[in-house]
């Protein structure tokens, strides 16, 4: 079949508007990957010349930026788990249990989490800290993020287990299963991507976030990757900005791992609000 | 194996009056059928058995037993869901013993007993494999493999046939009824299928608008259906059943209907007494129509609607003048056209007559 | 009477035991202090730190005074800078970004396509310091990527960060958040039968009238649920705040970086709880629409 000539251009065209959109949307970050190969670099574009890692290494010996990541990982895991297993439950028992206004909690909950922003919460959040004794502790930004991460994670794991079968917990409990029996034997494995989803997403909100940290922590020994790149590159005069996008690097590949690891396991579901 | 009864059972979700209000009785070791359209209550009343809804009234009985408020996991009880709910997780062997890891059995022995189930089940070979991997119809025995591995009081089936083709399907009712008449369990069957219950069922309950219409063995319910319900629905294809206006004269009920033409019946008590109202039903199956002969007395004719030839027998249709349609079923060869006017003879000790309610009226030879 | 169901609602009760703490401590309560906060003259040291008074209004009154109102470094200057700022980089900057960016996708080769969803997803992805930094990097007057690019243009450099600091953040922000509209309009024209299109194509439509006539009619309940989610995102969102820190001289300072710097920076807790009362004011009129749109969804999804 031929292609009519017209129909031919306009596609070009298409595609020609497209690749430049893209380009413009990497260009920003081109410099960001391309500087922590270069030992020499400055804040300027430039080809390494001899492809280095030499910055890695200068990364992986500084203790600082080390403890930091340390930092990232303890607040991360321990929201995580704190989201992970208080959301499962929550959400298994709005979906399966009988509780009188279950669906009014669930309405009041996406409410609340959506009013009671970080920014509007800031003040009263760092009270409730301080008054609990917890600032520049480790605990404050798990718990914190566990409140406020809470609601959307039960929201979206109440849509995966009401859309599983309860045929699955029935069969179990004619076959002499005890509830809790029907939850960890069946319930819970068969959940077990809608818990995956929601914990890679609270991991990467986690790690990601800064606002929080920067406003609960003091010293520099608790400090998470985030605050310390910010740190870096706001105060401390000129930064060794090889050296500090290669830390970005490092610092954001676990983000890229779990995104490829979402989309290669479960296809791209598009889960409305799952970033906030 | 044990009985089950249901005492002045009533059921509603919140306004909706599911069941109003059953009563029966099933004895140890038989299979008893619940049959209805759908929305007929059946389901919610095998779900009261399982002990997967409470009752809102009423007892339920299983072995003599009030379990009405017991946990399903203390009812002593298996049965075969709709969608079979295997787990997707678990390899056919650990779903088929699961029930026995429950009660705390040994690997081992849950996987000799597993393996001993599966292969009755033809299925033996596939333990290793994952409810994903395998058709179907060995999906179906998988649950029901899961269902058997240990011994129940009671089996109970939810649809358990309807998500199969048509010949898987019909290969598997025949086995259950071969399980049944070895183990002669006792099993409670849901289904909107009749042909499913009359296959499988030493009784079956008839169900319409959560109240059971009539509950007796297959063939009493297709030789004597208590209501116009249950004889429209049982039958495939189902009882013709036509609207009459009758009359006792010189000692016979005179019938009269458009297109029917009908030698004075006998009459006696229950047909007097339901003849006051004027209006009857008549009822008569389609393999009881022939085509009619010169001299037949018994005649209801109409023009040819439809010829479906099924391989050893037709489904002749025809139009009554008042739009009712009449279905016979033929085993001859005989040649019709369409637009013909075409007549079937029928005997009258084969119909069968409802009064104005619906109810069937007793034939002579029931009178007590 | 007892009625049966998959988890009793004593043990439902101890599931939703600690998701009920969590979020009643660290949502709930801060919800409910910070309208305590804001009527009283909390701050963070001396006297007031922990015995403050009560003050009625009078943060709200500071807040709304007239004579201040518009000033740079004020409540309302900020709250003005606010609006313009998700106007432009929300509603006009990801919202119609996104849906161009998917319609593009509809057409051009899967290479294209793929390397055009890659590099903008990876600005959505990158946590937010990182991308602060990077801008930082990209826009520096010396040596930044864009001037560079400029230069090699033969067009003037900029340092923009100085000049037009504004701008920078409602382009830095379309950027960053383009790829949720666009994957939410991708998702919303999958969803359409192709036949629509391919009937289209036989009556001899054009691209821009497909888009108009049959995609855009039957993705308005997307459009609209991804203008109010952005909103309220952008409404809220501390980003810029890495690429800026609210300056120069208050020109970037999103409602967000005002409440910090009053809250932490000048230590006047009650007048920045005041103002985290009125963003949640605000939130609440989004999301009570949102929630309503998104109940009735289900009777209007055919």
């Amino acid at each position: 079949m031929q292609v009519p000539v017209q129909v031919y251009v306009r596609r070009m065209g298409f595609s020609a508007i497209a690749a430049i959109l893209g380009v413009v949307f990497a260009l920003p970050l081109i410099w960001f990957i391309s500087a922590p190969f270069n030992a020499r670099a400055e804040l300027g574009l430039a080809i390494p010349q001899a492809f280095s890692i030499s910055n890695f290494s200068a990364v992986f010996q500084n203790t600082f930026a080390m403890r930091a990541l340390l930092n990232s990982l303890i607040q991360a895991f321990g929201g995580v788990i704190l989201v992970g297993v208080s959301a499962t439950l929550a959400a298994y028992a709005l979906s399966r249990s009988s509780i009188p206004g279950k669906s009014a909690v669930t309405y009041i909950l996406l409410l609340f989490s959506s009013v009671v922003s970080g920014s509007a919460a800031m003040v009263p959040i760092f009270l409730i800290i301080s008054a609990a004794g917890l600032i520049n502790t480790h605990l404050a930004v798990i718990l914190v993020f566990a409140g406020g991460l809470l609601p959307t994670a039960m929201f979206i794991l109440r849509d995966f287990i009401d859309a599983i079968p309860r045929s699955y917990e029935e069969s179990a409990m004619v076959a002499g299963a005890s509830p809790l029996q029907a939850f960890f034997d069946v319930a819970l494995p068969v959940i077990r991507p809608g818990i995956v989803v929601v914990v890679v997403w609270a991991f990467v909100n986690i790690w990601g976030s800064f606002l929080i940290p920067f406003i609960l922590l003091r010293s520099d020994n608790l400090m998470p990757a985030s605050v310390a790149i910010y740190s870096f590159y706001s105060e401390a005069g000129t930064p060794v900005v090889t050296l500090l996008a290669a830390y970005s690097l490092i610092y954001s590949l676990p983000v890229i791992a779990l995104y490829l690891f979402v989309n290669w396991k479960f296809g791209f579901r598009f889960f409305g609000g799952i970033k906030s | 194996m044990a009985s089950v009864e249901f005492q002045n059972v009533s059921k509603s979700f919140g306004t909706f009056n599911a069941v109003p209000d059953i009563s029966f009785n099933i004895a140890d070791g038989e299979f008893v059928c619940l049959l209805g359209p759908s929305g007929c209550g059946k389901t919610t009343s095998l779900r009261m058995i399982a002990g997967l809804e409470t009752p809102t009234s009423g007892k339920v009985l299983i072995g003599g037993k009030d379990v009405t408020n017991l946990h399903p996991k203390d009812r002593q009880i298996s049965m075969v869901f709709q969608d079979y709910a295997l787990y997707p997780h678990m390899n056919l062997a650990d779903n088929i013993a699961y029930p026995l890891k429950v009660r705390g059995k040994g690997e081992a022995e849950r996987h000799a007993r597993a393996k001993e189930v599966a292969d009755v089940l033809k299925i033996g070979d596939l333990l290793k494999r994952l409810p994903s991997q395998i058709s179907g119809g060995q999906q179906q025995r998988t649950s029901l493999a899961r269902a058997l591995v240990y011994p129940s009081q009671v089996y109970l089936f939810d649809e358990p046939l309807s998500n199969l083709d048509a010949k898987l399907r019909l290969e598997a009712r025949g086995f259950l009824n071969h399980l049944q008449r070895d183990i002669g369990m006792t099993a409670v069957y849901v289904t909107h299928d009749q042909a499913e219950a009359m296959a499988l069922a030493t009784r079956v309950a008839v169900m319409d608008k959560g109240r059971i219409a009539q509950f007796a063995p297959p063939l009493e319910i297709y030789r004597r259906p208590a209501t116009t319900f249950v004889a429209n629905f049982v039958g495939n294809p189902p009882m013709n059943l036509i609207s009459i206006r009758v009359e006792v004269a010189e000692n016979k009920l005179q019938v009269h209907a458009d297109g029917i033409k009908v030698e004075g019946l006998t009459v006696y008590s229950h047909i007097a007494e339901a003849a006051k109202a004027k209006a009857m039903t008549l009822g008569v199956r389609p393999e009881h129509l022939r085509i009619a002969h010169t001299g037949d007395i018994n005649v209801i004719s109409g023009t040819l609607f439809a010829n479906e030839n099924m391989g050893p027998e037709s489904l002749v249709t025809i139009e009554r003048p008042d739009g009712n349609r009449v279905t016979a079923r033929i085993f001859t060869d005989d040649v019709i056209k369409t637009g013909d006017i075409v007549e079937f003879s029928f005997d009258e000790q084969h119909i069968t007559l409802f009064d104005s309610t619906g109810l069937r009226v007793p034939a002579l030879g029931e009178i007590d | 009477m007892k009625t049966f169901s998959l988890l009793s609602n004593r043990a439902g009760a101890l599931f939703l035991a600690p998701a009920a703490a969590l979020i009643g401590v660290f949502v709930i309560i801060p919800f409910f202090w910070v309208i305590v906060v804001s009527f009283t003259n909390r701050t963070l040291l001396g006297s007031t730190a922990l015995n403050p008074d009560f003050v009625g209004f009078q943060n709200y009154i500071a807040l709304f005074n007239p004579l201040t109102f518009f000033s740079r470094g004020q409540f309302g200057f900020s709250l003005i800078l606010t609006t313009q700022f998700v106007l432009l980089s929300a509603l006009v900057g990801q919202a119609l970004l996104g849906l161009i960016l998917a319609w593009l996708s509809q057409t051009v080769s899967p290479k294209i396509k793929s390397f055009l969803q890659t590099a903008v997803i990876a600005a959505w992805i990158l946590p937010e310091v990182v991308i602060g930094f990077a801008w930082f990097a990209f826009l520096d007057f010396d040596n930044g990527t864009l001037n560079m690019i400029l230069r090699g243009l033969g067009l003037p450099p900029g340092d923009w960060l100085l000049q037009n600091p504004f701008w920078v953040i409602v382009v830095f922000n379309t950027w960053r958040g383009a790829a949720f509209s666009m994957m939410l309009f991708n998702s919303a024209f999958q969803s359409i039968p192709p036949s629509y299109f391919q009937a289209a194509d036989v009556a001899g439509a054009s691209s821009l009238q497909k888009l108009r006539d049959i995609a855009l009619p039957l993705i308005k309940g997307h459009v609209v649920t991804d203008l109010i989610l952005i909103t309220m995102w952008t409404f809220n969102v501390f980003t810029p705040f890495l690429l800026t820190n609210g300056g120069p001289s208050y020109r970037t300072e999103l409602l967000s970086i005002y409440t910090y710097r009053i809250a932490f920076k000048d230590f006047e807790f009650g007048k920045g709880a005041a103002v985290g009362v009125i963003i949640m004011l605000i939130n609440l009129a989004f999301a009570l629409v949102y929630l309503r749109m998104a109940r009735k969804k289900p009777a209007e999804a055919d």
